[in-house]
């Protein structure tokens, strides 16, 4: 193997190289162009010294027929695309074999190519090894001194040491038109994060009428009010304020979990509602706080009948529904707010909007 | 008029001539078909990467062409009965669509996601062979903070990319993210408003997101790679020490043809597996999870894996508020930490690595040759550590599934992850960097007495002794004086060419092997005069 000193004394004893002499060879004129790019082949070794054996002859079938199968392959994709029943159709049937079908075609025709290739130009290319010069060695101190004043004479012949009211008028010119490209970004993109107090209301903000305010009902998805027959002692529902669009994600900060406690499980609710100062937030047995978790925001709905914990599960923080729905474990830091309820007519209805903020944390949350 | 042969045979040239004439190409071309690669398995990881992104510009235009980025309320009349008569948003139902009503949409879909995955995956693992090889030093910091950027615009294609459909999953991430904004003190409600236009989730989003999905991060990422593969051809591979390698060379291949042709079989192999997984593996069944609702989550909500140790971090993130009591008391919500400090300490340490670690080795040479992890203990030691600290996040953001399956309770691994998460990274430096200094001495211990041939050797006195195979002539102790290198010692006898070559065939051989192997009973305990180098008997 040749090392560094070898190149560099070849460098300096090159023959003088005819590519029009006819007793080079092919291979003679490779060498000579990579010589001329400072890298040496030092090493160049067909893997079949002896042409035509078994073993040559044993892996060019195998790349062919590596070959073969890709058209095969391929054309198998083609018609299975255009023939396979491939619409979804409800339940079982040949549709489900479509897309693996056309995964397992597709992906054997481009794994047959990559194999051929890959193997061709293993095991059927010579070994070589060369070796290129790096030229790291960096710029001599003359070039950088010749680049370095080529640069500075630039900014003498602007003249800005001796002319500085352009350079500061042009300075001071430039500033603005940043900004211009800053404004319609900014401009355009920029919500006042507190416009209609949208942060700390939701759909059950009671609706004015003139004089008189008419509560928002608690409703089901589909739109219907929910009585208290509807949830059985021990059971939850999710309901949404009974306004137009109050299920959708136009308020996506509505939805509520009501919870018909248990008579025992009631009486401590009540207990420590009555040290929040949330004492007339229940009606019953029944419960209903804001399914928005305080922590991200997402909706805490695995409710635990038996140790009445709900829990959220994008980072499992726990809220202890008859303390407050103070979190008990995870990331979150506070408490569910609660829905004050009253029953009107025989439908549940909410007393008041929300007395907390809903939702995730945010640095101007009082 | 006499008619001039047309010679079929002079074209190339001829058409060749004409375009050197007009461009010059000549002897750039020839020292581009030239130039010379170091050839290493962990050298083509940042190919698969590349190759990812190739395909998930393929199908990622494919997409676009059916896919309605809006928000639109729409009652969906599709296909897929189960959703039939749903209302939801037109984002929604166009990913439905590619699924079900467009003939091949659904592989295409599901090629898309596991492309992305494995860009990530690829992107990863490479920059872990960078980091442990000491790749990234001098004169390839640039490179490196290139590629860490990479990392993180990934990042940001993915989770804009899985947001795009507005299903369950998505829509659950979508607020988190927009509860991660809103944790940002001082303008973090300022900023969520004008990024969704209004309170969450607004409706235009799903528009922007996929524009910046489409448009702006794809632009991104095409300039950043561009620079990145073109500072490698610039600066020049790096490579591993061995027989005839020095600071100032290149050796290994020619880029064509077999360099090449390797790396255009390579791509196809890449293209190959993604389709597979695309046809065979079911990914990111978006149907199933439902239109996003703002009251609706299901158990077991995980992000895609890359995002999943942010995920771990939020979820061991004690729950600790701090108020501040000025007029009306402000708050830092405990979520600001693990998602905004967190990934922000994440992103400058890595990115200003190679300047710390130059700095506190005063090392201003350049270095073009890598390093074994071994001979670097501190620095391995230190990637064990980020490794396993990671690892504990990634698993966390598991806590919940791996509690469900192992019947574990879900708070002790949440206590497990917080524990772990101090304990473990410490001790994995410590048993990664003794792990190093033992792998180095055994090095040397093979350097000084030779190969263990497993052969023992009773003498006359009755005593046994285990005969070893020096690598060089030994003085009277058996011991060599061979200088360590940093480079593979040979530790089997069959590297040493103790066994004959294999033999080659399924079930016969295909030519008669030359000679038959040396049978194991025969130790070739000669020391060979003519082994001087110390090699892994390949290139």
């Amino acid at each position: 193997m040749s090392t560094r000193t070898d190149e560099q004394t070849h460098g300096a004893t090159r023959e003088p190289f005819d590519v029009n002499d006819p007793e080079v060879s092919r291979f003679d004129i490779v060498r000579e162009g990579a010589r001329r790019d400072d890298i040496e082949i030092v090493h160049y070794e067909s893997q079949f010294p002896v042409p035509g054996t078994k073993a040559e002859r044993r892996l060019t079938r195998f790349v062919t027929w590596l070959f073969l199968l890709v058209g095969l392959f391929s054309t198998a994709f083609v018609v299975a695309y255009v023939w396979w029943p491939w619409k979804y159709e409800h339940g079982t049937g040949m549709t489900k074999f479509y897309t693996p079908f056309l995964g397992l075609t597709l992906g054997l025709a481009l794994l047959g190519i990559g194999f051929g290739i890959l193997i061709w130009g293993k095991k059927l290319l010579p070994k070589e090894v060369s070796i290129q010069d790096r030229h790291i060695e960096p710029a001599s101190d003359e070039e950088r001194a010749l680049t370095g004043s080529t640069l500075l004479y630039m900014v003498d012949e602007l003249g800005v040491r001796r002319r500085p009211l352009l350079g500061v008028s042009l300075l001071a010119g430039l500033a603005p038109v940043g900004a211009v490209a800053a404004a319609p970004l900014i401009g355009g993109l920029i919500e006042q994060p507190h416009k209609n107090n949208q942060m700390f209301t939701t759909g059950w903000k009671p609706i004015a009428h003139g004089n008189t305010t008419e509560l928002v009902k608690l409703t089901h998805h589909d739109g219907t009010p929910v009585r208290p027959e509807d949830v059985s002692p021990g059971g939850q529902i999710t309901v949404f304020p009974g306004i137009p669009d109050g299920a959708t994600n136009k308020h996506a900060d509505s939805p509520v979990l009501l919870i018909h406690l248990r008579p025992t499980d009631a009486e401590e609710a009540r207990a420590a509602n009555q040290r929040a100062g949330h004492g007339d937030y229940m009606w019953g047995n029944y419960i209903a706080y804001s399914k928005i978790c305080t922590h991200a925001g997402c909706p805490a709905s695995l409710y635990e009948q038996q140790t009445n914990r709900l829990l959220c599960p994008c980072h499992q923080s726990q809220f202890l529904i008859t303390d407050n729905a103070r979190p008990v474990f995870g990331p979150a830091s506070r408490r569910l707010p609660q829905l004050p309820l009253t029953v009107e007519g025989g439908f549940f209805a909410a007393k008041s909007d929300f007395t907390e903020t809903v939702g995730p944390d945010f640095w101007e949350r009082p | 008029m006499k008619r001039r042969r047309f010679d079929i045979a002079a074209v190339p040239g001829k058409a060749a001539r004409e375009v050197d004439d007009r461009l010059q190409v000549n002897t750039p071309l020839r020292s581009l078909l030239n130039k010379v690669f170091p050839d290493h398995w962990s050298f083509l990881l940042g190919e698969i990467a590349l190759f990812s992104f190739i395909v998930l510009l393929l199908t990622g235009v494919y997409l676009t062409l059916f896919f309605e980025p809006s928000l639109t309320e729409v009652t969906y009349d599709g296909s897929y009965r189960p959703l039939q008569g749903t209302h939801m948003s037109a984002a929604y139902a166009s990913s439905l669509d590619i699924s079900f009503d467009i003939r091949g949409g659904l592989i295409m879909r599901q090629m898309h996601h596991w492309a992305a995955l494995l860009f990530m995956a690829a992107i990863v693992v490479h920059m872990l062979r960078i980091f442990f090889t000491g790749a990234f030093r001098k004169p390839r910091e640039l490179n490196w903070m290139i590629g860490y950027l990479l990392f993180w615009v990934g990042f940001l294609a993915g989770f804009t990319g899985y947001s795009l459909p507005d299903d369950g999953l998505s829509g659950t991430g979508l607020r988190i993210a927009s509860a991660i904004m809103l944790s940002i003190p001082v303008v973090g409600s300022w900023l969520t408003s004008s990024i969704f236009a209004g309170e969450f989730p607004g409706d235009i989003i799903i528009s922007r997101f996929f524009i910046a999905h489409v448009l702006l991060i794809p632009g991104l990422l095409v300039a950043l790679i561009s620079v990145h593969l073109g500072l490698v051809f610039k600066q020049k591979h790096t490579q591993w020490p061995g027989p005839g390698r020095t600071n100032s060379n290149v050796v290994g291949e020619r880029m064509f043809p077999r360099y090449a042709i390797k790396q255009g079989g390579f791509f196809m192999i890449v293209f190959g597996v993604i389709a597979l997984l695309g046809g065979l593996v079911q990914i990111n069944p978006i149907w199933l999870f439902g239109p996003y609702e703002a009251g609706v989550v299901s158990a077991a909500s995980q992000p895609d894996w890359y995002v999943m140790f942010l995920d771990g971090s939020t979820r061991l993130m004690p729950p600790w508020e701090i108020n501040i009591p000025i007029g009306n008391g402000y708050v830092i919500p405990p979520l600001f930490w693990p998602t905004v400090v967190l990934p922000g300490i994440l992103t400058v340490l890595p990115l200003l690595y190679p300047f710390i670690e130059a700095r506190i080795n005063k090392d201003r040479r350049i270095h073009n040759l890598l390093q074994r992890p071994r001979d670097v203990p501190g620095r391995t030691a230190l990637g064990a550590m980020a490794v396993t600290f990671w690892v504990v996040l990634t698993l966390s953001g598991a806590n919940d599934v791996i509690a469900d399956k192992f019947f574990i309770s879900l708070n002790a691994m949440t206590w497990a992850g917080r524990i772990g998460l101090i304990i473990l990274p410490p001790l994995a430096y410590y048993v990664t960097y003794r792990i190093c200094l033992g792998l180095q001495q055994h090095d040397r211990e093979v350097l000084a007495h030779g190969v263990e041939t497993g052969i023992i050797r009773r003498l006359p006195n009755g005593q046994f002794v285990e005969v070893h195979q020096p690598l060089a002539p030994a003085d009277e102790h058996g011991h060599t004086e061979l200088e360590y290198v940093g480079w593979v010692v040979p530790k089997k006898m069959n590297r040493l060419g103790a066994l004959g070559p294999a033999i080659k065939g399924f079930f016969y051989p295909i030519e008669k092997p030359v000679e038959a192997p040396v049978s194991p009973g025969h130790p070739p305990v000669e020391p060979r005069s003519e082994q001087q180098e110390i090699g892994s008997g390949k290139h």
